[in-house]
């Protein structure tokens, strides 16, 4: 169990900054994403609005419904929420903690896109292109154009290369404009997210703090508690293969014994441990059969009461082979009715 | 106990050197974000000077209110602040001691944002150029006054076609870009002097005070992360004092359902890790209960087994 305390601790004390971890490396690859993405503005009038805003919108969605799907303790906080509350009460100020520190982590990467994008410039610059104020910005000598052909001109404005209307507005004059806003836009959402994250952190010592240091207190016990329960279940899931998996092999060896109608030699005194270990399999026909009896017919998952204990573990000393399948079974159905 | 005395010492010496890491770390990312950042002057006259001012101040305020969410003691503090005195009572020194700390971390790096953005000078110069009086400059003198506006307003895009190749425009530009660095390096030099003059002066003045505070902030501090640990290691060991309860009266209650005599002194390899648990469905039925009917958090009852 020392093994076990120690992981445990391990995870425990660095389970915020593991989190943390996350959270970081999701921030950087969103960024990454942006940098690496190939931005290509369609410079059409009714498409540009719709790629620059889905451009900006869609991939924080995605970043984060993925910061919940990355972060193990979603299952945890689904199986508290829908337990049955048997004989333990079910807290709603903890399930509102686990809930509010997870989409809080899971905000951060989808709030760097969003920033990153509008202090870029580029979305915002595509899909507002149409909207650029001509009559201020614009040379006060154009030619007269109908609605539409000045929004066929301006949305080209993205795209330098087959931009037409530098009589209309100057090219450069607009994308400043554009960019201009655009960062301003993205100053102002990142102040603002950085001041609400300042509130959260700081008012909730001023209210709460007792309710507080109850939920963080209760939802760690329950994450520690469900990895020491997989645990101790994986631990005697180990040891019952380990007895399933002799029982077998007894049984196979005393099968072979009783079909051969031969008193087994009875291995030299000295030959200790190895033989106990070979399980009275000691040649190739019968590993053979072992394994061919393993594939097509696996012991049921039912381990009978051992073999009172002999001084060298064979089993082939004049006793009757214990089937496995009867003698238990009655007991099972007792307490099937869960 | 020795395990707990290594991790307190490296608390100790430590939670100052982490907090000044951080209080770096921030100021060398203000830095690479002024770097990247792509400063693009509109070179409009309405806009300019909200534009400049804007990257000047905005991004400061940001990345203060970074340094007080980053820095673990500024929540340390706050609790201290909000608790009921209790049966401790409440010392302002140390509090006031907390927040000047973490306020002077804290300012590092817009300072540093603000010195950058003076020396480098596109912020004034965008902010700024608008403001000019053009009598000054030969290349804006004889222009009628609504043009000269709009004018100046493009003298920080060198790229613009009626500035490409207008020397007026240089002048303006080194002008202005002058004031600023000198603006930067006075507001550099200024912060150095005070900074420096704090520090030497400060045992000057009530330096028993200042230790006591320095001393009861460290204690605030540690005594916080220990609760955090204890009860970390309190959870672990209810955890676990849970569940074996639970393993344990689950074989109780298969004991009582089977039929077959105890059996005493079982030697058998590996049967005492099973609890007696050997069958398929007595496995599932553990399972079942321990979602359906989780075990109250009540560990007490092992003793009146």
């Amino acid at each position: 169990m020392d093994k076990f305390r120690m992981i445990f601790q391990f995870f425990q004390s660095n389970q915020e900054s593991f989190m943390n971890g996350i959270c970081g490396i999701m921030a950087l690859a969103s960024t990454q994403m942006y940098s690496a993405f190939d931005f290509n503005c369609p410079c059409l009038p009714h498409y540009n609005l719709a790629y620059g805003l889905g451009i900006l919108l869609v991939p924080p969605f995605i970043l984060f419904l993925l910061g919940f799907v990355l972060n193990n303790n979603i299952s945890m906080l689904a199986e508290e929420w829908r337990r049955p509350q048997g004989q333990r009460g079910k807290d709603p100020a903890v399930l509102r903690y686990m809930f509010c520190s997870m989409a809080q982590r899971a905000m951060i990467a989808p709030a760097v896109w969003v920033s990153v994008t509008l202090l870029d410039g580029k979305s915002i610059t595509c899909a507002f292109c149409t909207s650029v104020p001509v009559e201020s910005l614009g040379n006060a000598s154009h030619p007269r154009l109908s609605q539409g052909e000045i929004q066929q001109v301006l949305a080209r404005i993205p795209c330098k290369e087959i931009y037409n209307g530098q009589q209309l507005i100057a090219n450069e004059v607009a994308v400043r404009y554009l960019r201009c806003i655009s960062q301003a836009l993205g100053w102002c959402f990142v102040l603002l997210m950085t001041t609400l994250a300042f509130l959260v952190r700081s008012l909730r010592p001023c209210f709460s703090q007792a309710a507080f240091l109850k939920s963080r207190y209760w939802s760690h016990y329950i994450d520690i508690e469900r990895k020491l329960f997989d645990e101790t279940c994986a631990e005697h899931a180990r040891s019952f293969a380990k007895v399933c998996i002799q029982q077998f092999f007894e049984g196979m060896s005393t099968d072979l014994v009783a079909a051969r109608c031969h008193l087994p030699r009875k291995a030299p005194a000295d030959a200790g441990e190895t033989a106990e270990k070979l399980l009275g399999i000691t040649d190739q026909g019968t590993m053979n059969m072992a394994l061919k009896s393993w594939h097509r017919c696996k012991p049921p998952l039912h381990l009978h009461p051992p073999a009172l204990p002999t001084g060298n573990g064979w089993a082939g000393e004049g006793q009757p082979p214990t089937h496995p399948s009867a003698p238990r079974r009655e007991t099972a159905a007792y307490y099937s009715w869960v | 106990m020795d395990r707990f005395r290594m991790i307190f010492q490296y608390f100790q010496s430590n939670s100052e050197s982490v907090m000044n890491g951080i209080c770096g770390l921030l100021a060398l990312a203000s830095v690479k974000m002024y770097t990247s950042f792509d400063f693009s002057c509109p070179c409009l006259p309405q806009y300019n000077m909200a534009y400049g001012l804007g990257i000047m101040f905005v991004p400061p305020i940001i990345l203060f209110l970074c340094g007080l969410i980053l820095n673990r003691q500024s929540l340390v503090m706050l609790e201290e602040w909000r608790r009921p005195p209790g049966c401790r009572k409440k010392d302002l020194a140390v509090i006031r001691y907390m927040c000047s700390s973490i306020v002077q971390r804290a300012m590092v790096a817009p300072v540093v944002w603000i010195v950058v953005t003076l020396l480098d000078g596109k912020c004034l110069i965008c902010a700024f150029s608008g403001s000019m009086d053009p009598n000054k400059f030969v290349g804006f003198a004889n222009v009628s006054t609504v043009q000269v506006q709009q004018l100046l307003a493009k003298v920080p895009c060198k790229d613009d076609e009626l500035m490409r190749n207008n020397t007026s425009r240089k002048a303006v530009s080194r002008y202005l870009r002058c004031w600023s660095q000198a603006l930067g390096w006075s507001i550099l030099l200024i912060l150095i002097i005070a900074a420096f003059l704090a520090r030497w002066l400060r045992p000057c003045f009530n330096q028993a005070t200042l230790l006591q505070a320095r001393h009861w902030s460290n204690y605030i501090d540690i005594e916080q992360k220990i609760f955090e640990e204890t009860c970390c290691e309190h959870s672990r060991l209810f955890a676990h004092k849970c569940i074996l309860h639970f393993f344990e009266s689950m074989q109780q209650e298969i004991k009582l359902h089977s039929f077959s005599l105890p059996r005493e002194g079982e030697g058998a390899k590996g049967e005492e890790d099973l609890w007696g648990i050997t069958d398929q469905d007595q496995v599932n039925k553990l399972l079942k209960t321990w979602y359906y009917e989780k075990p109250p958090l009540d560990v007490s009852q092992a003793h009146q087994r």
